[in-house]
């Protein structure tokens, strides 16, 4: 070790830097973690290369949440106008309070329960006895005091463990008011390895309980939806105002400032618009079985990857009006992006980043880098699947865990009146002909470069380390890997709720992106760590005033 | 408006929190945890508390928290959290090193009923904590009391780790509650002052409001060291600030180790500085020095020479009992008037020593303990006041009812400062004054017209 310490940082191998960061591990943990960080090839492999999935290591401080925070937090959380009441003791609610910054607009209607935040504030005689009388009463009051469209009940860790029956609760308080929907969602904690697998249990009840509740047809041409768009800092307000300009209708976005008849209304969209693709990729899939919108993959962060998901759509529908509307559109934003990185690059160029956030976001935000013309030389997730970071072809070939397995996977058939395939067989082979992707998804690594580092459930211990060893120009991952990064001198930027920025999604939002990288990996303070006494410690014999 | 289906109709709630004005027992825990030197705190439950835990830390303290996890799946959930634990310990020994491991329970793990005792002394007899390591655990059901409990348990598992010599150390030990680290140094600073031998536990200063310098330590320089905590048996008394928060501590070495103690409020305000001060004199068998005396006529001069600006304040104050008895106190002392005052967390007594601090107000005061932060909005809309004291949430508030606010408590997850700066003692008070003072101000130079426009106030 003392050799390597020497060795100045940049001309560490990454297999070197891989055996330091698993160097402090018992053996059986460091074969486990083995297997999650890989080497990137920056190839498209059929078989998984790297485990992804698994459950986190006890005693490892890990950034990752569970599923209650996938499901409450995640996909539910940025519905407008659905109460959504955590029945469990009052920590899971409390902590899931306003604390992702989807941004909301009350709309015309003014109805807006996102401030808010609801409880059954489980007891120890709940927990004894059984909190579903609780749950009953709470829903009551609830439905009562705010006579919402929907409610929606969580079960958190305990609500499993003592055996609640909050479906049954909840079919029958909806039997009972007949004018407010009310759903659960087995979201306990304990289920599944991360958040991963709450947004899948939410996926599963917004098909089942919300999606498809209201035929009427809504005005607009070219009608998609926009799944896995959560609004954080107001990305989805940016992308809406895109959309407007474009002439492209979106019915639904699953699930930034929703509403329930959004949600009600989505199968009467032509295509699903996929951005995060780990969170929703489920509620796509069900949708083209049971109503036969095809989807695609988009990603609206980046100016370039905007432009680019915007032609997507277009040629999708293909027809010239719209085709040529979004082209103009992209000229007449076009500019602004460009004059900021004429402006912005030059002292971006050449820096490097890493980053480690959700499923798909890290991918996301890569292109914003590579405009800025910086470098990503270590990424990863904190809840990704194999096919995130290797793409849906692996698919076939990832085996399904027990843990995975305790998850419900619905059966979907096409819906007998209502299925309706959007294109015909002849116009989707047209369009695959002509190299239109449906249903794909590429991932995370064919995107990175050769040698990289790509690693999955990143924990505090590697991340502290990679940042020591590789010293990269900025850092992106949550709140609770902030300030241990920000100690080492390495400004980090959040990238599940922004720090306190944001939108960074279309153009516009690309611009404030470039401006914040700019300030954070520019910053002076980052050359304040050390006192003068400290950088210069001999003593001088000559006075400044002398 | 925020929070615009807030009705000003009053109706009873048997089952439906709204807006909570507590949270769960663990993260008091690992606030608890983080005040005892190279000790790193380990939530035995899913992970997702423990990040919800660490994150809120995180926000509020704007530093780095760590903790660990036994990160519980399905499997563990049905047979037990045991194998999850062994592991961890081991884990965090090997890949940490930190001299304490301080283990607490979450929902999950006290549902199945896990022994956090017998899985110690197990890990134990397998050789899974080093020789000179510790392991402390507490027990912190959510489901019962508030955040504030899950400190005052941790807290009281550091007493048990009390080992008396036999010999008195001459020491008094200090329980200061969940206060801010800055409060802490504030204590410490008191108390070196008075020149009273002092065992503060838990000490989150220089832990949680340390500098940047361009490394990171996961355990930091402060906290209260395990030879500190041994010690506690061998003080001379105990002061214990805060019934809620420190009281079960003190009451443990009293009843234990006969180390005598006292319950006495937090040192917030005029009054109950002056009798922490007093207490210590009176333990310690000192005289308090000319510059508490200083400070403590500077409080008053202050309070003095504004009084006409505090005078009939109406105020709304949330958050926690220890906290909130004191500023009750101090709000009263100054001619103002606490209105509503609303906790979430559980205890009859906290109602009783409200009214009794107001019972001279000579108007109704709403209090209530297990109440939440929409019944509080609906006081204000019934009866609105000058001023809300509270957390960060309560800016929903502020903001609808266009009301001077101040940020007091926890969690404050949108301003800087309280890290820093005390509002303990009279220094401390003289903080709190400032920034009422301030808000108050600055809607009055808003809101009066421009005849009444003054400078010099
Ligand atoms: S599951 Fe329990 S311990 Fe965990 S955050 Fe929720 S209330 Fe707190
Ligand atoms: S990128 Fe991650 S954190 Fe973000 S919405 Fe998708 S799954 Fe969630």
């Amino acid at each position: 070790m003392a050799t390597n310490a020497k060795k100045k940082m940049v001309q560490w191998e990454p297999s070197d830097i891989k055996a330091e960061l698993l160097r402090q591990y018992p053996p059986k943990v460091a074969r486990k973690r083995a297997k999650q960080i890989m080497i990137n090839e920056a190839q498209q492999n059929d078989t998984p290369a790297l485990t992804a999935n698994v459950r986190t290591i006890p005693g490892i401080i890990t950034m990752r949440g569970c599923t209650y925070a996938g499901c409450k937090g995640v996909i539910m959380g940025p519905t407008r106008d659905i109460v959504n009441l955590v029945h469990g003791p009052i920590g899971c609610s409390f902590y899931a309070w306003l604390t992702r910054r989807n941004q909301t607009d009350a709309g015309p209607d003014g109805e807006n329960y996102m401030n808010y935040c609801f409880s059954t504030d489980m007891q120890d005689s709940d927990i004894i006895f059984g909190g579903e009388k609780k749950l009953t009463a709470a829903i009551q009051e609830a439905y009562d005091l705010f006579h919402p469209k929907s409610i929606a009940i969580f079960a958190t860790c305990p609500v499993g463990l003592i055996g609640d029956d909050i479906h049954t609760v909840a079919k029958n308080m909806k039997e009972k008011f007949g004018d407010c929907n009310v759903y659960a969602f087995s979201c306990e904690g304990y289920k599944g390895v991360s958040q991963s697998a709450g947004h899948h249990i939410a996926n599963n009840q917004v098909f089942r309980h919300l999606v498809g509740l209201n035929d009427e047809i809504k005005p607009g041409k070219y009608k998609i939806n926009l799944l896995g768009e959560y609004n954080i800092g107001g990305d989805g307000f940016e992308i809406d105002r895109i959309f407007k300009k474009c002439g492209i209708t979106c019915i639904s976005t699953f699930s930034g400032n929703s509403t329930y008849d959004q949600f009600a209304s989505s199968h009467t969209a032509d295509l699903n618009a996929v951005m995060c693709h780990r969170s929703i990729n489920y509620v796509a899939d069900m949708m083209e079985t049971k109503y036969g919108i095809p989807w695609v993959k988009v990603n609206f962060i980046g100016a370039k990857a905007t432009a680019k998901s915007l032609r997507k759509i277009a040629g999708y529908f293909g027809e010239k009006e719209l085709i040529d509307r979004v082209e103009e559109v992209i000229a007449e934003e076009m500019p602004e992006v460009e004059a900021a990185l004429a402006e912005i690059t030059p002292r971006t160029e050449g820096k490097t980043a890493m980053m480690f956030v959700g499923g798909s976001r890290a991918h996301h935000y890569k292109e914003l880098f590579d405009e800025l013309k910086m470098k990503t030389i270590s990424a990863g997730y904190e809840f990704g699947h194999q096919d995130d970071y290797e793409g849906r072809q692996v698919l076939p070939n990832i085996k399904v865990d027990a843990d995975s397995r305790n998850i419900e996977e619905i059966e979907v058939e096409p819906d007998e009146t209502r299925f309706k395939p959007r294109k015909s067989d002849k116009e989707m082979k047209a369009l695959e002909k002509k190299g239109f992707k449906f249903k794909e998804y590429d991932g995370l690594a064919p995107d990175m470069d050769k040698g990289t580092l790509i690693i999955d459930d990143l924990n505090q211990y590697e991340a502290e380390k990679l940042v020591e060893l590789m010293r990269p120009d900025i850092f992106c991952a949550g709140i609770k890997e902030k300030y241990s990064i920000q100690k080492l001198g390495v400004p980090m930027k959040q990238l599940h709720s922004y720090d306190s920025g944001g939108p960074y999604a279309g153009f516009k939002g690309a611009i404030n992106f470039y401006k914040e990288i700019d300030q954070l990996v520019n910053s002076k303070v980052w050359s304040y760590m050390k006192a003068p006494w400290q950088e210069n410690p001999q003593l001088s014999a000559s006075y400044n005033w002398e | 408006m925020l929070l615009r289906h807030t009705p000003t109709d009053i109706t009873e709630r048997k089952a439906l929190t709204i807006n909570p004005a507590k949270t769960c027992q663990p993260i008091g825990a690992m606030y608890a945890a983080l005040g005892i030197h190279g000790c790193l705190p380990h939530s035995h439950g899913s992970q997702g508390c423990c990040a919800y835990h660490r994150s809120t830390l995180t926000r509020h303290y704007k530093e780095p928290i760590a903790a660990a996890t036994s990160s519980f799946t399905e499997g563990a959930s049905v047979f037990g959290g045991q194998a999850n634990l062994l592991q961890a310990i081991n884990n965090i020994f090997t890949v940490y090193n930190p001299e304490v491991i301080a283990v607490h329970t979450t929902c999950l793990s006290e549902t199945i009923g896990d022994d956090l005792p017998q899985i110690k002394k197990k890990a134990l007899a397998e050789g899974k904590i080093p020789k000179g390591k510790h392991v402390l655990s507490a027990s912190t059901p959510s489901y019962v009391g508030s955040h504030v409990t899950g400190f005052s348990n941790m807290v009281k598992s550091m007493a048990m780790a009390a080992e008396p010599t036999g010999k008195k150390n001459g020491k008094v030990n200090i329980i200061p509650g969940w206060v801010e680290p800055a409060d802490m140094e504030e204590i410490k600073r008191i108390t070196k002052i008075i020149g009273v031998k002092t065992i503060l536990f838990p000490d989150t200063s220089g832990v949680l409001n340390g500098p940047l310098s361009g490394e990171y330590k996961m355990f930091p320089e402060g906290g209260t060291t395990m030879a500190e905590l041994k010690s506690t048996g061998d003080s001379i008394g105990t002061l214990a600030l805060g019934e809620w928060c420190s009281a079960d501590a003190a009451r443990e070495l009293d009843a234990k180790h006969k180390v005598p103690c006292s319950v006495l409020d937090m040192p917030f305000g005029l009054k109950a500085t002056d009798r922490f001060i007093d207490a210590l004199r009176t333990i310690g068998g000192v005289t308090i020095p000319e510059q508490i005396l200083h400070e403590r006529g500077q409080l008053v001069d202050m309070i003095s020479d504004m009084h006409q600006y505090l005078y009939g304040k109406k105020v709304a104050l949330v958050g926690d009992p220890d906290q909130l008895i004191a500023m009750t106190e101090f709000l009263v002392s100054m001619d103002m008037k606490p209105l509503h005052v609303v906790t979430g967390t559980p205890g009859k007594k906290f109602e009783k020593r409200i009214k009794e601090l107001t019972k001279d107000m000579g108007c109704k005061v709403n209090v209530k303990a297990k109440g939440d932060m929409f019944l509080l909005h609906q006081w204000i809309k019934n009866e609105p006041v000058d001023l809300i004291i509270g957390n960060t949430y309560c800016k929903y508030i502020a903001r609808d009812e266009d009301l001077p606010y101040v940020r007091w408590g926890f969690p404050i997850l949108d301003r800087q400062g309280h890290q820093y700066f005390p509002t303990v003692g009279y220094k401390g008070g003289l903080r709190l004054l400032e920034k009422i003072l301030g808000v108050l101000l600055d809607r009055k130079d808003r809101d009066d017209p421009e005849s009444k426009f003054e400078l010099v106030l």
